[in-house]
């Protein structure tokens, strides 16, 4: 580990955020704090989402030299990754089409799909979609045949199989592009209880891929809500803000959808997430979040008043960007209390324990066994391939 | 003013402290290191390269020890990039190593703005010979052999050609890395050359690099035309063979060879076809490198006007 130097959580620490909530002040940075910012957003893997805005406000003359490269080559893997996403998208859902049943396209993917401004500038770590768990079985078989196969080890693919929303991750066997085959979009064991069901039924269609559908919008950010504000991990806390404020700036210019927003909450047991999600947008990236919106969105979704406080405190320190300098005495812990809520919204505590020891004594084991088959150091033919994989 | 106008150890405070800012080929490098003894490995290797002016860094790089019981029971680096840890840590005896390692890693990662292929490439007469190749045809042995020489360094590892200059190559020179036998065969070529520290037993074998001329540091800001596109191959004591090869199999094995041609997309594809445009090509048989240096030269010489044909 480095020895992160460890400022308070002062204004370096949320450079990027604040810029990304104001723009225009991109065109005022001194070399020093573009050296800052850019490293920030790449780590926080919004290096292509700069590089859109850059462009959207017409700043580009303002980028000092030595920045440009670093932006430009941003953009250049994101518009690879489009690509692939769309590559990818027709070679799942053409496979898929003979199920027969709709197929909907969720996160990321889903933004490129539709086109949606989100999509702009964004990378992607894989590809989701959901099918009702009825046609689970048949579209794992159909994808196996084309060479997308799971790769878990037992103790997780059982695990995934029993408990989750999802298959365990799919893989390519060849181009290594990772699918999540969902059925639900929090695991069954999960406190709250969205139903899949509604979740199809407002489904809306896209117009070049039979049977293939996207999230009505407020679900589509209930979703991105969820995902944010309930999963484990927190590394890409500042990128799903950022897709978080864009979704709802872009659906915002609809009559209506505010209401609608806060009424769908309610409707799929997702008061408490979006609560979150309005709350922090609002905090930290000014999403102009109406004031009536704000309390009602309170009144159903705040937690009660201690328990409100201390996520306030855990989340800010996990939705700066994961760089040390964004990093102070407690990050770590709050981190950590996340992770240990997470499971615990995901599961009662009968499966939890055994399921976090496993995790914490066996599985360890298990990768230190498998690392020393395989040799890990870097080569030069392994960056090739790292690249290409991209 | 370069980092060898600094004493060791006052490299060693600021490598310890803020961090070295300095120039390699068109991008500054931010190290900081807890190391003891990085400072001295820096210095003998990056000693003729600029110090930087400006306050930012296209890379800022970090080597330490890892936490815990490794620091004493056989000790290890680890490279990070901003908290970022690309590679599993190595033998602390491998620390510049893998300092090298983790640059072509930045490098080839995030450096979308040129095509970058693993090649070679050296210079004379302002026309650049490519050598993309595997590991073990002797590349790095022949790219030393030639700028021990005279001709320029560009590149050892990582060929930067231009997106917008059709044909042109970007200088990136840094340390060569000899491998194996090679380290010798180059220390009784070319006794000046500087020779860093030995890694025993890595990925690769024995790894050692010589560093890049002071000649082709100091001319890091001259770029080369595309003229010569070589796959060499060592086979011992065979005699020099320069052997016409087919345009369309060299321009696969190029893009086969180049980290980001799928990335660029056509842009790539037009880039690559770019310097193919420029270049003649050959397979080239060795084991006598004064030999091939001595054809080498004539050959470059020879194609010295005009553009490619056939």
């Amino acid at each position: 580990m480095p020895m992160a130097q460890v400022p308070p959580m002062d204004k370096q620490a949320h450079l990027l955020l604040s810029l990304l909530a104001k723009p225009q002040q991109m065109a005022d940075l001194d070399l020093q704090t573009w050296d800052v910012f850019i490293r920030q957003a790449r780590n926080a893997d919004l290096l292509g989402r700069v590089y859109e805005l850059v462009a959207e406000y017409q700043l580009f003359d303002d980028v000092p030299l030595p920045v440009r490269p670093h932006l430009l080559s941003a953009r250049r893997v994101a518009r690879r990754h489009r690509a692939m996403v769309h590559f990818e998208l027709g070679n799942l859902l053409g496979i898929l089409a003979s199920l027969e049943t709709p197929v909907v396209v969720l996160k990321g993917a889903a933004y490129v799909l539709a086109g949606l401004p989100v999509a702009a500038g964004r990378v992607f770590s894989d590809i989701d979609l959901m099918v009702a768990k009825d046609h689970l079985d048949e579209a794992e078989k159909l994808l196996k045949v084309q060479a997308w196969l799971a790769s878990a080890d037992s103790y997780d693919d059982k695990y995934y199989r029993k408990w989750m929303h999802e298959l365990p991750p799919l893989q390519h066997l060849k181009r290594h592009t990772l699918l999540d085959l969902h059925h639900a979009i929090l695991p069954q064991t999960a406190r709250l209880k969205p139903s899949s069901a509604k979740l199809f039924a407002a489904a809306v269609a896209v117009d070049d891929y039979p049977n293939a559908y996207v999230l009505c919008p407020e679900d589509m950010v209930l979703h991105s809500a969820t995902h944010l504000f309930q999963d484990d991990e927190f590394k890409h806390g500042a990128r799903d803000l950022v897709d978080l404020d864009t979704l709802l700036r872009h659906f915002a210019e609809d009559d209506g959808f505010w209401q609608r927003l806060v009424s769908r909450g309610e409707v799929m047991d997702l008061s408490r997430p979006l609560y979150y999600a309005l709350r922090f947008c609002q905090r930290m990236l000014e999403t102009p979040v109406p004031e009536s919106v704000m309390v009602q969105a309170a009144r159903v979704g705040r937690p009660v008043g201690p328990l409100a406080f201390c996520m306030d405190k855990l989340l800010e320190r996990a939705l700066v960007a994961d760089h040390p300098m964004c990093v102070d005495h407690f990050t770590g812990l709050a981190k950590w209390l996340l992770y240990i809520r997470s499971h615990y919204l995901r599961m009662p505590f009968h499966l939890l324990i055994p399921h976090l020891l496993h995790k914490a004594f066996i599985s360890p084991i298990k990768a230190r066994r498998m690392e020393r088959k395989v040799e890990s150091r870097p080569t030069i033919e392994g960056l090739i391939a790292e690249n290409k994989a991209k | 003013m370069i980092v060898g106008d600094y004493s060791i150890e006052a490299l060693q405070g600021l490598i310890s402290d803020s961090g070295l800012r300095f120039d390699v080929g068109p991008f500054t490098v931010s190290l900081q290191s807890s190391l003891d003894k990085f400072a001295a490995d820096i210095h003998l290797m990056y000693g003729a390269y600029p110090l930087s002016t400006q306050p930012f860094a296209d890379f800022h790089v970090r080597l330490d020890q890892p936490f815990g019981l490794r620091r004493w029971f056989r000790p290890q680096t680890n490279f990070t990039q901003d908290g970022r840890t690309p590679f599993k840590p190595l033998p602390l005896v491998q620390s510049f190593a893998m300092f090298e390692w983790g640059l072509n890693w930045c490098v080839s990662s995030q450096s979308h703005q040129y095509l970058i292929v693993h090649a070679a490439v050296v210079e004379r007469g302002g026309m650049a010979l490519i050598m993309p190749a595997p590991p073990g045809s002797g590349k790095s042995t022949l790219c030393a052999g030639l700028v021990s020489r005279g001709w320029r360094l560009l590149t050892d590892e990582l060929a930067l050609i231009s997106l917008d200059r059709p044909g042109e190559v970007i200088a990136l020179p840094r340390p060569v890395s000899l491998k194996n036998e090679s380290i010798d065969v180059i220390r009784d070529f070319a006794p000046t050359q500087i020779i860093g520290p030995i890694a025993h037993d890595t990925a690769k074998g024995t790894v050692a690099h010589m560093a890049a001329p002071r000649e082709s540091v100091q001319r890091s800001g001259e770029t080369a035309t595309s003229r010569l596109l070589i796959f060499p191959k060592y086979s011992p004591a065979a005699s020099t063979q320069i052997t016409p090869r087919q345009k369309a199999a060299s321009f696969m094995e190029l893009a086969d060879q180049s980290f980001n041609f799928n990335i660029l997309g056509e842009l790539g594809f037009r880039t690559l076809k770019e310097v193919l445009d420029h270049c003649d090509c050959y397979d080239l048989i060795y084991s006598d490198l004064d030999d091939v240096i001595v054809q080498l030269e004539h050959l470059i010489d020879a194609n010295g006007t005009g553009t490619a044909d056939g």
